[in-house]
């Protein structure tokens, strides 16, 4: 049940877009995104849907592991589609006690659900294709410049780094609890609301005590290395970019650019 | 005698039907009987850990059945949830499942889903705890102010004191120093005695498993390759080196008694065995 939540997993490869600098991507889907934030007709969603299937073809990564990663999110779509539905001003289709069911509400729910899916699966692209280490060195690298107002820069992407890399960990972790206390008999799927918030005591607690031990062993483990935080160290890979790079920001910045006047231009 | 656990032909495999498909134990074909003393061994990724978990319903097996008392464990989720009461399943590190205020509240988890009194929770709580050796004073106590032995101790508690039919331990010593080990596998023996329930140790000490099971199974490759007693088992010393696990230290050295010519029985796997061997051969017994 839980091994279907993929967040921040990384499928080794070697196609381009593992290859590509790490800075590359996240700024490639930061640019993305504010595209999507941009579109507003079917054609520019169009451009952007196949501007990420040909991302995700050329990754190899397949289209059922990003689809696996979006199933934990389908209730904030469908929440989401329904609010849109039914808070849109517009023509009214069909109208019943508080509510109205509206043309344009419609057509905003299937943009903002469109919206979303394809954020997530631009994002969940890079994750799957970019190591966690590499992603936190260009986060490092793109804050740099805030360093100058004192920042912490370093400790911010070193936070991320463990986050990320305990996440498969507890998730494991949380597995086996929930195994251990269903084999003293507790029961997780039955009762009401409150018996089921009470039911998760058993596995919130020892989870949040491992959670606080393996921190707590990994800050002895850091010390034992003698880290002293991001002053005078340096990179064993340092990140250059290539032409490559310069290409697929451009490619990324002009998709943008065109998705944009396509929405000036009303269509 | 009519076996209290059994498996036919369980077959499991994880992600079915998807590249990740891998199978984890395949045609496993076992039956333990009421009161017996089963060792489990086999090194890591052998199976043994999905093994155990099809034995109290906490997997469901791709293929195959698991009976308990004749009755197949999955025809229905009440049954299904009733076994877990009936096979108790101490899992390996059992102390990061403790949660409770108190040490009392935390053995007493398993009997309130069971949905007993409060009279007979309270009469199994003190009667685990005693079983493994927590006092009466540390009841009250926060189970996370225990030290790590007594933390495992009190996990076990939780689960003995379903008084299952059939108790299973997965590495119950793992992590522990020899005295830790040795105490804890004396309760379990003392409890073996005393309830004369059936009990199933997962190890993979050999020795560990030589001493206290009357019978072993060898799982390798998801399969189970040997099962048989101790002696029988041991007496295979080559097949058991094949498939990477070793023989007590004890029958290692009378194997190398035997090379030199000195006639001892080579499937000895308990120290005081061999020293009685030895005793005979030396003629009349006396000390040495």
């Amino acid at each position: 049940m839980l091994k279907d939540i993929t967040l921040g997993q990384y499928f080794p490869g070697s196609t381009l877009a593992h290859r590509l600098d790490p800075r590359t991507k996240l700024m490639m889907v930061l640019i993305y995104i504010v595209a999507l934030f941009c579109a507003k007709s079917f054609l520019s969603y169009g451009i952007l849907a196949l501007f990420l299937f040909v991302s995700v073809r050329i990754s190899k990564v397949g289209f059922r592991a990003l689809i696996r990663g979006m199933k934990p999110l389908v209730v904030i779509l469908i929440f989401t589609a329904v609010l849109n539905m039914f808070y849109t001003p517009g023509h009214a289709l069909v109208s019943f006690w508080i509510f109205t069911l509206t043309a344009e509400g419609i057509l905003a729910a299937v943009f903002m659900v469109l919206r979303i899916a394809l954020l997530i699966m631009g994002t969940f692209l890079m994750t799957y294709t970019t190591s966690p280490i590499a992603l936190t060195d260009a986060i490092e690298n793109l804050l740099g410049p805030l360093k100058r107002v004192r920042f912490p820069v370093h400790e911010l992407a070193m936070l991320m780094s463990i986050a990320l890399r305990f996440i498969p960990t507890l998730i494991e972790e949380t597995d086996k609890i929930i195994s251990a206390q269903k084999a003293r008999g507790a029961d997780f799927e039955t009762g009401n609301l409150l018996r089921r918030a009470k039911a998760l005591v058993p596995i919130l607690v020892p989870l949040f005590l491992s959670a606080i031990r393996r921190a707590d062993e990994l800050a002895t483990a850091m010390e034992c290395r003698c880290y002293h935080g991001g002053e005078g160290r340096t990179k064993l890979h340092v990140l250059r970019y290539q032409k490559r790079d310069f290409l697929c920001i451009l490619l990324t910045t002009l998709i943008t650019a065109a998705v944009v006047i396509i929405s000036r231009l009303g269509y | 005698m009519k076996p209290i656990l059994k498996t036919e032909n369980l077959t499991h495999i994880y992600s079915a039907g998807t590249p990740f498909q891998r199978s984890a134990v395949e045609h496993v074909d076992f039956a333990v009987y009421p009161g017996e003393f089963v060792g489990v061994i086999g090194h890591t990724g052998s199976g043994k850990s999905t093994f155990i978990q099809h034995l109290n319903g906490l997997l469901k097996p791709t293929e195959g059945r698991v009976l308990f008392n004749g009755q197949d464990i999955w025809s229905s989720a009440r049954v299904t949830h009733e076994t877990r009461f009936h096979v108790g399943l101490v899992f390996q590190y059992p102390e990061y499942q403790l949660f409770e205020e108190t040490v009392y509240k935390d053995i007493a988890f398993g009997p309130g889903n069971m949905g007993l009194g409060a009279e007979e929770i309270d009469r199994r709580v003190r009667e685990a705890a005693g079983f493994v050796g927590i006092g009466e004073e540390l009841l009250q106590q926060s189970p996370f102010e225990l030290s790590g032995g007594q933390k495992r101790r009190v996990a076990i508690a939780g689960v003995l004191a379903m008084e299952p039919e059939v108790l299973i331990l997965d590495e119950p010593t793992a992590g522990l120093d020899p005295a830790g080990c040795e105490s804890i596998l004396a309760e379990i023996r003392q409890y073996h005695r005393a309830k004369n329930n059936t009990i199933l140790l997962v190890s993979h000490s050999m020795e560990e498993i030589a001493r206290n099971a009357q019978r072993i199974v060898v799982l390798d490759e998801r399969h189970i390759v040997m099962d048989g007693t101790p002696r029988d088992i041991f007496s295979r010393a080559q097949e058991l080196e094949r498939i990477g696990l070793d023989v007590p230290e004890v029958t290692k050295i009378a194997a190398a008694l035997r090379r030199r010519g000195i006639p001892v029985d080579a499937s000895v796997y308990t120290t005081e065995a061999l020293k009685e061997q030895l005793q005979s051969l030396k003629g009349g017994g006396a000390g040495c």
